[in-house]
């Protein structure tokens, strides 16, 4: 496939604030609108060249993403980590920068970093530096921020994600992305811009509070895939504590780097995208920015080697202003921090205090299963398909939900599956609802649906009490079910009677079936259902029709 | 002490492709003559670090700390990893996780110019230096 071929573009990112060497292609004419060729994943059309004469685009997505740490206190000080304090209340002489104060490492802050370098298959380096990077904002006091340019904590690991490449959800694709370096910096304060009043309004509880950036090589091809990769690594990070990860609270930051070119050429000319505060903008701005890109270059222009915003509302990327073009941060190393040294269980040393050690093997041994392994399990142990093994860890506690209801039902795993995936689950995403604050707890809905299990009530009754159990007003299962009268009719001849009525009063439809017509037996099951007010079994009724009706159906698998 | 700071970064832009390492198999070596700093470093340097050299006083002192620090040159360094910091063979003290600073703000604000309901007052966003042409800097005349 075009797409495939076009996609075989490895190489080494460029970083560092470069001038890349801008490809303007060949003589364009422009491209009709709606043709514009992207080699991405199979949901785009890739034109493959020779068809229309015009070269495919390479889009490459890098991404450079930042997770605060999970921490009661700061990378370098002991004040407090905490989102929405009173301004400057957190915040101690070393956050404010002021002179004579000295930075201190956190431990938890360097395990922190350890075990999300163990989780993406880093190597861990026992050795690794912290530098200065020099620029000026209101935001950051010292003037510097301590991070590590030079021999970072992690280095050459990667995350595998999925994506689905049909619409229908039921085809998933695996795919990898290299991880080129974990490091440790320090986050800075918040800028709160006043116009009217010409002034920046700056609070420093953010600053100094450790973070953990890990960049990506640039491996992505669009929106979907970025935004795939994210969400792998907010759950690996949230599944290992390392860090809360959640993008609306600023503990996950994504910038993107994208450029376009066309295959066997070099990359284009790169621009950063900021200010994406969602996984769904992600994939917007990135999609956005290859298409803008595509359109300039397309349309004769260049694109330039500049920082934009994404704004959501508008669903467009803009020239940020405030960006002074090429940065010069002067690194240095951090004078007043020797070498971090990390240890394994073969260079422990033997006479040191064991709180001034940290033991990468010893990390190691405890990390929890990632979410790649829950899914395995999940789809072992219950044989449900890899697509729903996605969708209940997708969702915070939804997979505890699902076990906590096989164990409590004898419905088997794969029905239960459905019911939680389908019916809870599109319940809580109407009601906004996260599963904690469920109103039908996991034993509710267990008995549930052992009533439906043992053939008390049918699927749709099932469905109208689990309605009702919503409304959360205390009543269990039976008691909705009585209360609605929805219990199966179990009177195998008043059953017989309705359905010979029906045959009776249908003249039509009976002699379509007995024609041949099958498929209209469906529409008498039907109104057998509207006389029972949906208390008969359907597959008995088909039966019984069938017997009555003297014809034979082939046998359909009862859902 | 900021001038020899510079003077070191200054030598590093202008001359990259020099580590203390690959200096070749010289004892003493005297450096090589003095190069006078250009303008155009010298306005990069105005604007990433916001310092004034004010006068052709100022850019002399520069030019001498620069040779000063290419004294550097004499010693013979093949095969010696550059340091860093003098405490490369001390151990990072590693910190316990716990909250034992912050809850100042009335004292951190003592010290601020002006501030509004306990947020530090700043100039909008980032002004940068005005470029060469556009600012009064006797470094236009060079």
């Amino acid at each position: 496939m075009a797409a495939m071929a076009a996609r075989a573009c490895g190489g080494a990112w460029r970083r560092g604030w470069q001038h890349g060497r801008g490809v303007p292609g060949p003589a364009l004419s422009p491209f009709p609108r709606g043709q514009r060729a992207v080699a991405c994943n199979a949901r785009v059309e890739a034109v493959p060249a020779g068809k229309s004469g015009l070269a495919p685009w390479v889009p490459v997505v890098g991404l450079e993403i930042h997770a605060q740490i999970s921490s009661n206190s700061k990378l370098f000080s002991g004040s407090q980590v905490q989102f929405a304090a009173p301004p400057n209340s957190l915040v101690s002489f070393f956050d404010a920068s002021l002179p004579g104060t000295l930075p201190v490492l956190n431990r938890r802050c360097v395990e922190a970093a350890v075990m999300t370098g163990l989780a993406l298959k880093c190597s861990i380096n026992k050795k690794s530096l912290f530098d200065r990077k020099h620029y000026f904002y209101a935001d950051l006091p010292a003037g510097y921020q301590i991070t590590q340019q030079r021999v970072p904590i992690a280095v050459n690991g990667s995350l595998s994600y999925s994506l689905c490449i049909d619409s229908k959800m039921s085809q998933m694709v695996t795919k990898t992305v290299r991880i080129k370096q974990i490091q440790l910096e320090q986050d800075s304060g918040k800028s709160l811009h006043d116009d009217t009043r010409s002034q920046t309004l700056v609070d420093l509880n953010r600053a100094g509070v450790g973070l953990m950036e890990v960049v990506m090589e640039p491996d992505m091809c669009c929106g979907e895939e970025a935004a795939a990769a994210v969400r792998e690594l907010q759950l690996i990070l949230q599944t290992l504590g390392s860090s809360q990860a959640v993008m609306a609270e600023g503990q996950l930051r994504v910038d993107a780097n994208v450029s376009v070119h066309h295959p066997g050429e070099p990359y284009g000319v790169r621009t950063e995208v900021k200010n994406i505060n969602s996984i769904r903008f992600l994939a917007k701005a990135v999609d956005y920015e290859i298409q803008r890109q595509i359109e300039e270059l397309e349309n004769g222009g260049t694109i330039l080697n500049e920082t934009r915003a994404f704004d959501s509302k508008l669903g467009c990327t803009v020239p940020m202003r405030d960006k002074e073009g090429k940065q010069d941060y002067r690194f240095m190393p951090e004078p007043n921090l020797p070498p971090l040294i990390l240890y394994d269980a073969k260079s422990l040393p033997a006479n040191m205090n064991q709180q001034q050690v940290i033991n990468i093997d010893w990390i190691h041994e405890r990390l929890p299963d990632l979410p790649s392994v829950k899914r395995e399990k999940l789809v072992e142990q219950y044989g449900i398909l890899p697509e729903h093994s996605f969708a209940l860890l997708n969702e915070d506690g939804l997979a505890e939900f699902y076990e906590n209801v096989v164990k409590q039902t004898r419905m088997k795993p794969k029905r239960v599956i459905g019911w939680v995936l389908n019916n809870l689950l599109s319940y809580l995403k109407q009601h906004s609802l996260t599963v904690k604050e469920s109103p039908v707890s996991s034993f509710l809905l267990a008995d549930l649906l052992n009533l439906l299990e043992k053939k008390e009530i049918s699927s749709t009754a099932a469905k109208q009490v689990l309605a009702e159990l919503w409304k959360g007003e205390g009543k269990t299962p039976l008691e909705i079910v009585k209360e609605q009268k929805l219990q199966l009719l179990q009177d195998q001849k008043e059953l017989e009677q309705i359905c010979q009525a029906v045959i009776d009063r249908q003249e039509n439809e009976v002699m379509a079936i007995k024609a041949g017509n099958l498929k209209v037996l469906n529409k008498l099951i039907g109104l057998v259902q509207r006389e029972t007010q949906g208390r008969s079994n359907p597959v008995l009724v088909k039966q019984l029709l069938e017997k009555k009706l003297e014809v034979a159906t082939r046998e359909k698998p009862h859902k | 002490m900021r001038a020899l700071a510079l003077a070191r970064w200054v030598r590093a832009w202008r001359v990259p492709a020099r580590g203390h390492s690959g200096h070749g198999g010289h004892g003493a070596h005297r450096p090589p003559p003095q190069q006078k700093v250009s303008v155009e470093v010298l306005d990069h340097l105005e604007h990433l670090a916001l310092v004034d050299f004010r006068d052709s006083e100022g850019v002399e002192r520069l030019q001498k700390a620069i040779e000063f620090a290419d004294q550097l040159h004499e010693v013979n360094t093949d095969g010696v990893e550059p340091m860093d910091s003098v405490l490369e063979d001390r151990c990072l003290y590693l910190r316990e996780d716990d909250v034992t600073e912050g809850n100042c703000t009335k004292e951190l604000l003592q010290n601020a110019r002006e501030k509004v309901e306990e947020y530090f007052v700043a100039p909008p966003g980032n002004i940068p230096l005005p470029k060469l042409e556009e600012r009064d800097t006797f470094l236009q005349g060079s």
